[in-house]
């Protein structure tokens, strides 16, 4: 039981923690969101001490209960905490309205709308994005500064000064609890989705092995999607772009490893394993991205749906994929998004051209899909001593195991 | 803006027999009410009362137990709200749920002391 009721709490902690932090904030005020943390974190360890022999019939309800029982005694003992607006601290500070509003707080809509202002605060641009980031998984996502570190791969120390850092400028800088309205909406929301694709990002590219945690850290960038599309105010035509998106790329996440955790490249993928819903998914969103200006989400997400439908690597639309990389080029010029391109336009008018332009990527010269790409198109000329020093590079390169042994596989064979 | 006492009297819902539920609908009401002026910013403050109380006269000499009052008339709790005027604090006054249980608003204006 102790095991099982072990289990119930992490997962639990996963999904409610977010939720109970985004609420007690709103009571406590931003500047105390570490009280607010605390009281979930009692929360949850008084819940594995009572659930040792028997699991409440309810335990969301359970949770919710004590951790409002926990804030009304806070409040008590503390009436001059300041809470996140003027208007909810006189009715926290009212016997009369006390609990009322607390149990009012924690409704469903009313939890949603605290996760919101919590987005929004956490991916507020006077925080570095890697602060940002690290603030969306602690507070809105649950998780430890261990998985964080894992994810980012760091140590669990830069990881809590990264925090507590971003912590400090909140109070610093004065940083409110709200989502913005009217002009300063549309900056900031462009703000927001930026750092929940780069979180996904995180989770799907990571370097690191344990894909438990790369696919809860693309599960959470796609529920924080989701919850900003249920808004009316957060629900644009990018917003949707960048759900979609996140769904074709996660539809490929079971084929993307094979079961010691070692990367399977899209060529070799079997595409049988893709996930049909989420490429459904992906499309319904797709089709709500049309109005307004086109983004980067809206490229990428173009150019994941041709791989999704293509049922083979070789019958891929490289040409619409190219021409989409050549529009992707023009809003966001970057190294990588060339090294991609230059893969398409390998695909279609031959390896002679890709390797041109392969070479001009100077800044590339430390990535290892770098090498082993350009390894690839000079092996597919015939130039075989090339491509062995390409994936000699592309084998130092390399930060991990699967990596290695990926590329050892290609030095050894060729 | 001006600044209005609200004294709540009676229609105190301790006094009658209710279930729980009942209870806690009766106090949704008042989170309610509140929750409506704290919105309009007019919301000042306020507690509800115990019914225990001590009262001292004759500069403390004389202490006794609880207000002399009759259960209606006890004090059972007050509201600070803000109001353009008399008419509206009173306006305000009428939606309190106290009248659910036959209590009284009473509706005084603060008076500012300039020295």
């Amino acid at each position: 039981m102790q095991e099982k009721s072990q289990k119930l709490v992490d997962h639990l902690f996963r999904h409610e923690s977010g939720k109970m932090v985004a609420v007690l904030t709103r009571v406590f005020g931003l500047e105390n969101l570490e009280l607010a943390q605390d009281v979930v974190q009692e929360t949850m360890i008084k819940a594995l001490n009572d659930w040792r022999f028997e699991i409440p019939q309810n335990p969301n309800g359970w949770l919710y209960r004590v951790a409002k029982n926990k804030a009304i005694d806070i409040l008590r003992r503390n009436r001059k905490i300041s809470s996140s607006s003027p208007q909810l601290q006189v009715l926290l500070q009212s016997e009369w309205s006390l609990s009322p509003t607390i149990e009012n707080l924690f409704l469903e809509e009313e939890i949603q709308d605290s996760q919101l202002r919590m987005i929004f605060s956490c991916c507020h641009p006077s925080l570095k994005l890697e602060a940002q980031i690290a603030l969306t998984l602690k507070t809105l996502c649950g998780f430890s500064h261990k998985e964080i570190a894992s994810a980012f791969l760091t140590n669990e120390e830069t990881i809590s000064k990264r925090i507590q850092r971003a912590k400090k400028k909140i109070i610093q800088e004065n940083i409110p609890l709200e989502v913005p309205l009217g002009k300063a909406l549309h900056k900031r929301l462009k703000a927001v989705l930026k750092s929940i694709y780069l979180l996904f990002n995180e989770g799907y590219y990571s370097a690191n092995s344990n894909t438990v945690i790369k696919k809860d850290i693309c599960l959470e960038a796609m529920r924080l999607t989701i919850l900003l599309i249920s808004h009316p105010n957060t629900n644009t035509p990018s917003t949707h772009a960048l759900l979609s998106l996140m769904c074709f790329h996660a539809a490929r996440f079971e084929a993307r490893t094979n079961e010691a955790g070692e990367v399977i490249l899209l060529p070799f993928q079997n595409r049988k394993l893709w996930n049909k819903e989420l490429i459904e998914k992906g499309f319904y969103h797709f089709q709500f991205s049309q109005k307004g200006i086109v983004t980067e989400y809206h490229l990428e997400a173009a150019i994941a749906s041709i791989h999704c439908t293509a049922e083979h690597y070789e019958e891929t639309n490289w040409k619409t994929i190219l021409s989409l990389y050549d529009q992707l080029l023009t809003l966001k010029p970057s190294p990588i998004i060339k090294l991609n391109r230059a893969i398409a336009l390998g695909k279609v008018i031959g390896p002679v051209k890709a390797i041109q332009e392969l070479l001009k990527l100077a800044e590339l010269k430390e990535n290892t899909i770098y090498h082993t790409t350009l390894g690839d198109f000079y092996k597919e000329c015939g130039e075989d001593c090339k491509a062995q020093e390409c994936y000699q590079l592309a084998y130092d390169c390399a930060q991990t195991e699967p990596e290695k042994k990926f590329l050892l596989g290609k030095i050894g064979k060729d | 803006m001006n600044e209005f006492l609200l004294l709540f009297r009676g229609g105190d819902g301790r006094a009658v027999q209710q279930s729980p539920d009942e209870m806690q609908a009766h106090m949704q009401k008042w989170g309610a009410w509140m929750h409506g002026l704290g919105e309009q910013g007019k919301l000042l403050g306020g507690q509800p009362l115990k019914n225990e109380g001590k009262v001292l006269e004759k500069g403390g000499e004389v202490i006794t137990d609880g207000p002399f009052a009759e259960g209606k008339e006890i004090v059972g709790g007050y509201l600070l709200i803000k109001a353009e005027n008399f008419n509206e604090a009173v306006e305000i006054s009428k939606a309190c749920p106290i009248f659910e249980f036959d209590g009284t608003v009473e509706v005084r204006e603060i008076q500012p002391m300039d020295l």
